[in-house]
């Protein structure tokens, strides 16, 4: 996990709110300069200060952009992550198989659906920490059949994200490069993705996975589980209703 | 079902647990005839494998019968009398098609973790921690064999289940070893412990052409064993100097290839204490005694192989003299697949009967006092056991 670094410091605060800090922090730095209270100059020039740039610290740790901005996930808000993988399978069927949307689930484990709605449009619903649902709706900006899908989530979705996938042939006949980039602004911010990385989900680990998933189900035709597997504290009520194959389907099944 | 599990260092209990199920299409189901405990099971045993939970059933060494294939198991039939190798290969990525079966791509689900610690993930094993995937092991009466068509090979001969169960791991395991000392006429090769895999890397050895093998170790039984069904000069390291005496038979040269077959628990040595304490302080993890002094002894150019397991992190390596010497490293767990049929064929021509190893013949049911003294080591080289 990367967090984005703030280059160019575009400002992330709305006008009328950097107005009501240069009303606020000044007065305050001022009625601090008249008794001596350090505290309060300091306190009043750093809100001055997020008036006068437009830019919040505390609002990017969070998340939170309220300036005006014709992107959904401003270029410098939120994680990224990357993960790759090679699959000894041609580019093509790989592809194929990414492109219906539908098929992502089967590999990808936080994700609970996908529906495509149009060619360039879909809606997604994913299960993130504590078992809650968040639901986007994403579109295709940029697709290059068998190289390159390219999407973002549109206005409105509750996890801003934009990423892509790239397939390349892998050297010395070797199958198919798989690259996927992903930016997204974690329910609350880089505090969040922060506090999920010390929980154990960190956010590239969790795309490698699913990755590796996906190879495995391309190379042998399953996906390695020992899930439903039995342990010495597997209470024996368990075992009658445990249940058998797991869920991805068979190869001639899902390519065309 | 009965199995052997894992509940903390030194807490090994038979407990009933659900029997196994075909979980993927390319499952079987066995039924064990015959399990042993491996020396590397001690590692888990005494604590030092991380990613074990409450429960795990161990076991990597077993054989039986198929009873239950799963729909896209095509060779294995039901009935079939089978010895699985412990490691897990999908028979279709870039290393199994290599040829390098235990860093297999596709059969660890939790290859991420492992990644984390090591940069890559190998192939998952039988009954070895979560780390290596989580699969429940053999020391229990079922046990669930994913790609099935991949690993297990069918017995047809008359040969017994303890002449043919050490192909699962320590045979195939000692004979890797010698393989990766490129042996050439004339060679003297010098092994570092006279545990079953030492006893087969001692074999091994000669069957690759070594002049003569130097067996090391301090139990008596031990090696009584190399020597006598070896055919290796010994060596006590607790009674000699072994770098001095293996410069002087080796007339100053030292052995050709060195080999480990020890690993991250060693014993003895001055240094010994010294790497007890970092352990227990957890600023080491590996006590990598027997590497130190297999890199010490190994003559300029000759080859040091590591069958032994290593997990984690070692002190004071002599890089400078491997380096300086020119030492080739081989290592790695083995990649069974390539072994199975060509030692069996060795066993069916009577060129080795495996069994020679076994001191103690027992049942499932007595699993947990077995570890303890096989971990004792006093008179105790292998432990089989039939699940009932």
């Amino acid at each position: 996990m990367q967090v984005i670094p703030w280059r160019n410091k575009a400002p992330n605060v709305h006008p009328i709110e950097r107005a009501v800090s240069v009303v606020t922090g000044g007065m305050l730095f001022i009625n601090g300069i008249r008794n001596g209270g350090f505290i309060r100059m300091a306190a009043g020039a750093a809100i001055l200060g997020r008036g006068l740039t437009g830019r919040c610290h505390m609002y990017r740790l969070l998340g939170i952009h309220t300036a005006p901005s014709d992107s959904t996930l401003p270029y410098e808000l939120g994680v990224k992550a990357r993960a790759a993988v090679t699959v000894g399978h041609p580019r093509h069927e790989i592809y194929e198989f990414w492109r219906q949307f539908e098929n992502l689930p089967r590999f990808m484990r936080h994700l609970v659906s996908v529906d495509q709605t149009d060619t360039t449009h879909s809606h997604w619903v994913a299960e993130g920490p504590g078992g809650h649902t968040y639901e986007w709706d994403a579109e295709i900006i940029n697709e290059i059949p068998d190289q390159l899908i390219g999407w973002k989530s549109l206005p409105g979705s509750q996890i801003a994200s934009a990423g892509s996938v790239r397939f390349t042939e892998a050297p010395g006949d070797r199958g198919t490069e798989i690259r996927v980039e992903l930016q997204y602004n974690p329910p609350a911010g880089i505090v969040g993705a922060w506090a999920s990385r010390l929980f154990g989900r960190e956010p590239e680990q969790e795309i490698s996975a699913d990755l590796k998933r996906l190879k495995q189900f391309f190379e042998t035709g399953e996906v390695a589980t020992t899930a439903g597997q039995s342990n010495g504290v597997t209470p024996l009520c368990v075992a009658a209703g445990r249940t058998g194959y797991n869920t991805m389907p068979s190869l001639d099944e899902v390519l065309p | 079902m009965k199995a052997a599990c894992w509940y903390g260092s030194g807490d090994i209990r038979v407990e009933t647990v659900p029997d196994p199920q075909i979980l993927n299409p390319q499952d079987a189901i066995i039924k064990v005839t015959l399990t042993a405990i491996c020396g590397s099971d001690l590692h888990i045993y005494n604590g030092f494998i991380p990613g074990m939970e409450r429960g795990d059933i161990l076991g990597h060494e077993f054989m039986g019968e198929v009873v239950e294939v799963g729909p896209k198991v095509q060779k294995l039939k039901k009935g079939d009398r089978v010895v699985v190798p412990f490691t897990i290969s999908c028979g279709k990525c870039f290393f199994c098609k290599a040829g390098q079966w235990s860093l297999c791509d596709n059969t660890n689900p939790n290859a991420e973790l492992l990644e984390k610690l090591y940069g890559s993930s190998g192939g998952a094993l039988f009954g070895y921690s979560h780390l290596y995937g989580g699969y429940a092991g053999g020391q229990a009466e079922y046990v669930r064999v994913p790609f099935a068509d991949v690993g297990p090979i069918v017995i047809e001969s008359d040969l017994t289940d303890e002449q043919v169960l050490f192909l699962s791991d320590i045979f195939p395991t000692g004979y890797m070893a010698a393989e990766n000392c490129n042996i050439k006429p004339g060679d003297t090769v010098a092994i570092w412990g006279c545990g079953p895999v030492g006893q087969f890397a001692i074999r091994s050895a000669y069957m690759l052409g070594a002049s003569r093998v130097i067996a090391i170790d301090t139990y008596p039984d031990r090696l009584r064993m190399a020597h006598d069904m070896g055919k290796a000069e010994t060596l006590d390291y607790a009674s000699v100097s072994v770098l001095e005496e293996l410069k002087d038979l080796t007339g100053g040269r030292g052995p050709d290839a060195c080999i480990d077959a020890v690993g991250l628990e060693a014993h003895g040595g001055f240094e010994y204490a010294y790497d007890r304490a970092k352990q227990a302080l957890m600023l080491e993890t590996d006590r990598p005694g027997v590497l130190r002094r297999a890199i010490m002894a190994c003559r300029k150019g000759g080859t040091v192989s590591i069958p032994g397991v290593y997990g984690g992190f070692i002190d004071k390596m002599p890089m400078g003299a491997a380096f300086a010497k020119g030492l080739t490293f081989k290592m790695g767990q083995t990649h069974m697949h390539n072994y199975l049929r060509p030692l069996l064929d060795r066993i069916e021509s009577r060129e080795i009967d495996p069994s020679f190893v076994i001191s103690h013949r027992t049942t499932l049911a007595e699993a947990s006092s077995h570890y303890a003294m096989f971990n004792s080591r006093e008179g105790c080289t292998k432990v089989v056991m039939r699940p009932s």
